[in-house]
């Protein structure tokens, strides 16, 4: 599918998302509420069918947190950019997939230990880099530490 | 339990043990926690972060310039190769091309960091089965490239040749005629190669139906490279999204349909052969011209999200880039190979016996700083 089908195709099935084609990608901007069943069906929607989830992060813009999913088809060659902000910056909380695709199980744990959201029904929610009782998020804006040197 | 204590046993009579962070066949500090039901595998847990220096955390106080040579230190054998997908992400959002000539030497610097890479993990893999020689005969061919990359590029391992808009200087003269010499011996020694391990009756014993790696699971595992290939999924970005001048190259991307152990290592074995190709293509071929496009002393990137993928050794390399306008990036992400193929292991060495924990590991090439970053 082309940029402009997808985007005809992603409105249809969910009228609420919005866009943003400045980018190499388009990107899709979810609510919250109804991003675990969006991701469903771009997985298992015959047309659309994104079987691959090759990047999986988040980005701490200070006010809020955005996470970014980054999505191919494999059989229909198109890419997409699924993007949610979670205005919860103290405890960001986001409904896991790693049940649709199984990839974003240590992606999320990955997330979970550098920028400390929660990832909800998650099967194995443990900090995977850092130790158990490291304290702060890395990743984050606003981390300190005094052992930290500038390069 | 303690790591170091005395092995646990759960209340189903499982045996739990640790192997690494210090063992020869992890390749470097990774620790798997392994549930043992006699010899067999009931379940297995990376331990990961024993090597993690945070290199998104360290970028996002580099300049564009300075934040290159960081990566060199993820995966090292495909150190030339980092570096150019982050050279290359910096000339997206630059707007600009490397000249033919970088491109060319450029494909050319990151063929041969396949087949050293390749050779390492072909000379260590004969080590993790039990045989010592294929590991002397992987770094005697490594070793002529290295030689080859330390005249060009004045390092042998974290090679920083890659800057935006090209490379950083000019190739040595006697690179070409050394290359010639090196593929020459190369192309001699795969018949060796073959006669040491890819016919040899205990070695396809140990890896025939070994890990079993099924088409659709490699793609939710989000598998790539060779790992991926092996499972007769296609996912070769040099075909995929061709960069640096890849599509006016005649190549073959391998695909084995076997999905085990065997499988994987007959990619990587028909890979070297290709990667062979390519350079025998580019070798006499290099186009005249500037090696590297004229930028400002301070790049500074247009606000904005710039992603580009290139093909290590390893599998698919994303570096994504967050711009916010200033002069180093405000967020960076490593979409690193090993860390999504070592999440496939699990998978792959469930009902396996232990001996063969070791085989599956071998062929999924890891390197741990590429995982842990």
């Amino acid at each position: 599918m082309t940029t402009e089908e997808l985007k005809l195709s992603v409105a249809t099935l969910f009228p609420a998302a919005t866009f943003d084609e400045t980018g190499e990608f388009l990107n899709v901007m979810v609510n919250l509420p109804e991003f675990r069943n969006v991701m469903k069906t771009l997985r298992h929607n015959s047309e659309l069918s994104f079987d691959s989830l090759f990047c999986l992060t988040c980005i701490d813009w200070k006010t809020h947190l955005m996470m970014v999913y980054h999505m191919i088809s494999k059989q229909h060659r198109h890419v997409l950019v699924i993007k949610v902000k979670l205005d919860n910056t103290v405890k960001p909380e986001i409904e896991t997939v790693c049940d649709i695709w199984k990839t974003a199980n240590f992606h999320e744990r990955e997330v979970f230990d550098l920028f400390g959201v929660n990832f909800k029904n998650h099967p194995d929610m443990r900090r995977i880099m850092l130790d158990d009782n490291w304290d702060g998020f890395p990743l984050r804006k606003n981390y300190v530490d005094e052992n930290m040197i500038s390069l | 339990m303690s790591l170091l204590g005395e092995p646990e046993l759960t209340e189903d009579g499982e045996f739990v043990i640790n192997i690494g962070p210090q063992h020869p066949s992890t390749h470097g500090v990774l620790h798997l926690k392994v549930w043992l039901d006699g010899e067999t595998i009931k379940k297995v847990q990376p331990h990961l972060g024993y090597i993690h220096r945070s290199i998104e955390k360290m970028s996002e106080s580099l300049s564009y310039r300075n934040f290159i040579f960081a990566t060199s230190r993820m995966d090292y054998l495909s150190a030339h190769i980092n570096n150019e997908a982050c050279a290359l992400t910096v000339e997206k959002g630059l707007g600009i091309e490397a000249p033919p000539r970088a491109q060319a030497i450029r494909i050319l610097m990151a063929e041969l960091t396949r087949l050293s890479s390749h050779q390492l993990w072909w000379g260590c893999m004969g080590l993790d089965l039990g045989a010592v020689s294929p590991f002397f005969y992987g770094f005697r061919e490594r070793e002529s490239i290295m030689e080859v990359m330390e005249e060009t590029c004045g390092a042998r391992l974290t090679q920083n040749y890659m800057v935006p808009g090209g490379i950083m200087y000019d190739i040595h003269p006697n690179f070409q005629n050394r290359v010639k010499n090196v593929l020459k011996q190369i192309k001699e020694n795969f018949k060796e190669y073959d006669d040491l391990l890819t016919g040899n009756v205990i070695f396809e014993g140990r890896t025939k139906g070994v890990g079993y790696l099924s088409p659709e699971d490699a793609i939710s595992y989000g598998c790539t490279g060779p790992t991926a290939r092996g499972s007769g999924v296609s996912c070769d970005v040099r075909k995929w999204f061709p960069y640096d001048g890849y599509d006016k190259l005649q190549f073959n991307e391998i695909l084995e349909t076997g999905g085990d152990c065997y499988a994987r290592y007959m990619v990587r074995m028909a890979e070297m052969r290709q990667s062979v190709r390519i350079i025998e293509q580019m070798i006499d071929n290099i186009p005249e011209g500037d090696f590297q496009t004229k930028t400002k002393a301070v790049l500074k990137l247009p606000k904005g999200e710039f992603y580009q993928r290139v093909e290590t050794a390893r599998g698919e390399l994303g570096v994504y880039i967050v711009s916010d306008g200033a002069a180093s990036p405000y967020r960076i992400k490593y979409r690193s190979p090993n860390f999504s193929n070592l999440s496939a292991l699990e998978h792959m060495a469930k009902g396996a016996k232990i001996g063969d924990l070791v085989a599956i590991m071998a062929t999924i090439d890891l390197v741990i700083p590429d995982v842990d970053r």
